[in-house]
């Protein structure tokens, strides 16, 4: 039987437009907005250096900036330096990548590798990398391998940990369907699980590729007679603000290109993804 | 030994001491077409769990052909409500996937999953990546490569519980056409008691805590099933019975659960 129940209070909802939280706009109006992203601060930058409020030691116009990299590069010394850098990056990074993906790979399928390992990397990674350069000057001297551990130890740990997540996404019913179809274990790590968290592992190469990045240049601020970090410190003792100014942006737009190839290798890769 | 699947004396135990399912008893003739209804709670996916290999009995024994189940194998197919295909795959690819496993050659795997493509009806999709696909379209790949290894047995867990109307009673015809053409025993189970009682030779209903086979109904109804024959008198008492029995242990173990919720 039904019983009869008094209703609660009425509540009167007013008509209202809601507005949704995420908006789009369309092409056009990105594109716009990616230009102003960029000419909206170096006009500023270049209204501030013309107007004779700031000194321009302390900062040069993007002309005089254009001219100190011109002559850096007619010299020889910003490519050969451009080298050394992006040199010691292929090496301390792709050594990380090397050591995080299998390590990570392990995390996230082998059962007793993620207790194992996951305290010990927690810790490791809240170490900042920077504050091992004395060590590692102690240990290794102020050669390249100093610099190269430097990358390694700044991004190996991030690497590790996000791979291991990406790796551990993979649907236990993937995995399931596969070992009923006669896969054994290393049939799916290499055809089901590798394929499945390919494009997360590359996400996790990008994010960390703007460290390692970053990491290059700290370890030639410190001990270096080659690279962009190097040719930083050099400029600085003879207030050369031109020529640093000058090197941030190469530094910058290195940066972007090595994101946006490994967005389009994602791209590639992910096409099954969207 | 006996040809077929045998469960003796099956018990499942997730958490010690509270059985999912018990004493559980079954024999299916190879070549036999058996649903499995049951409330929520019934353990009938574990059931399948148990057949496929996925999981082990806590008591009991299961056996096919006379050999115990002791993990998931080619000889035992799945195909799951999601149809868990492999995204970067292909369609024909995917139907590959068990054949590359087996080690077939390249010129028989191409012709087997030509011929399964063919039966599926998706040979026009063959190159096409899975995210492309219907629920339907994605559900006839995932039962085509379980196929693909000849299983002795094809089991399905619920495959259709996430399709429309529609595409369902399509792919109800298509699982009669497939039993009748490729012969394997068929193990599904469905919450659906309509569908199981249209499939089925035999639809097994289980009872729940613990979940136990509380009725095995032959389904006596003319072959090939049609749909016309839903609208028999036959299919519907038989439909109004076993909606009953379910009806009947959904609110035991609604009951069960209000009762362990409020002590």
């Amino acid at each position: 039987m039904v019983s009869v129940r008094s209703a609660p209070p009425e509540i009167r909802a007013t008509p209202r437009r809601v507005k949704l939280l995420k908006t789009d706009v369309s092409r056009r109006t990105a594109w716009i907005l990616r230009a102003a992203s960029i000419l909206v601060p170096l006009a500023g930058w270049w209204a501030l250096s013309v107007s004779g409020l700031v000194e321009d030691t302390f900062l040069p116009s993007p002309p005089d900036v254009w001219a100190a990299g011109l002559t850096m590069v007619e010299s020889g010394d910003l490519p050969a330096d451009l080298l050394a850098s992006l040199g010691r990056i292929g090496a301390g990074f792709g050594a990380a990548v090397l050591i995080a993906v299998p390590l990570g790979f392990a995390m996230g399928t082998l059962g007793w590798a993620q207790p194992l390992l996951e305290p010990v990397i927690g810790i490791l990674r809240y170490l900042p990398a920077s504050a091992f350069i004395p060590l590692l000057i102690i240990w290794l001297g102020i050669g390249e391998t100093s610099k190269i551990a430097l990358l390694v130890l700044g991004v190996v740990f991030f690497n590790t940990l996000m791979t291991a997540d990406v790796v551990r996404q993979v649907p236990a019913r993937l995995l399931e369907v596969s070992a009923i179809l006669g896969a054994g274990r290393a049939r799916v790590a290499a055809r089901v699980v590798f394929p499945y968290a390919l494009p997360g592992i590359l996400d996790a190469m990008r994010v960390n590729a703007a460290a390692a990045w970053n990491f290059v240049v700290v370890a030639e601020l410190i001990a270096a007679t080659s690279g962009l970090g190097y040719r930083i410190t050099r400029a600085q003792r003879f207030l050369q603000t031109d020529r640093i100014f000058a090197i941030l942006i190469v530094i910058g737009l290195i940066g972007l290109t090595i994101d946006i190839t490994l967005r389009l290798v994602r791209a590639r890769v992910g096409r099954w993804a969207q | 030994m006996s040809n077929g699947l045998q469960l003796v004396d099956v018990s499942r135990e997730y958490v010690a001491g509270i059985p999912v399912l018990s004493g559980i008893d079954l024999a299916i003739e190879p070549g036999e077409l058996v649903t499995v209804v049951g409330a929520s709670g019934s353990g009938k996916s574990t059931l399948l769990c148990l057949i496929a290999g996925l999981a082990r009995p806590t008591t009991g024994q299961v056996l096919l052909d006379g050999q115990e189940v002791l993990g998931p194998g080619p000889d035992r197919g799945m195909a799951f409500q999601t149809a868990s295909l492999y995204p970067w795959r292909s369609v024909a690819r995917n139907v590959a996937f068990g054949l590359e496993a087996l080690g077939v050659p390249r010129a028989e795997r191409d012709e087997r999953v030509r011929w399964l493509l063919d039966e599926v009806g998706l040979t026009a999709f063959a190159g096409t990546l899975p995210g492309k696909l219907s629920g339907g379209q994605q559900q006839r790949v995932s039962i085509a490569r379980a196929l693909a290894c000849q299983p002795r047995v094809l089991l399905l867990d619920e495959p259709f519980g996430a399709l429309d109307v529609q595409t369902k009673e399509d792919m109800q015809l298509f699982i009669r056409q497939i039993w009748q053409d490729v012969g394997t025993t068929i193990v599904m189970v469905t919450h659906d008691v309509e569908e199981a009682v249209f499939l089925g030779q035999r639809v097994l209903v289980l009872s729940s805590d613990p979940g136990r086979i509380s009725q095995d109904i032959p389904v006596d109804l003319p072959e090939p099933r049609t749909l016309e024959v839903r609208r028999s008198a036959e299919f519907l008492s038989l439909r109004a019975r076993v909606e009953d029995l379910v009806r009947a242990e959904h609110r035991a173990h609604q009951a069960l659960k209000r009762h362990a919720g409020s002590s």
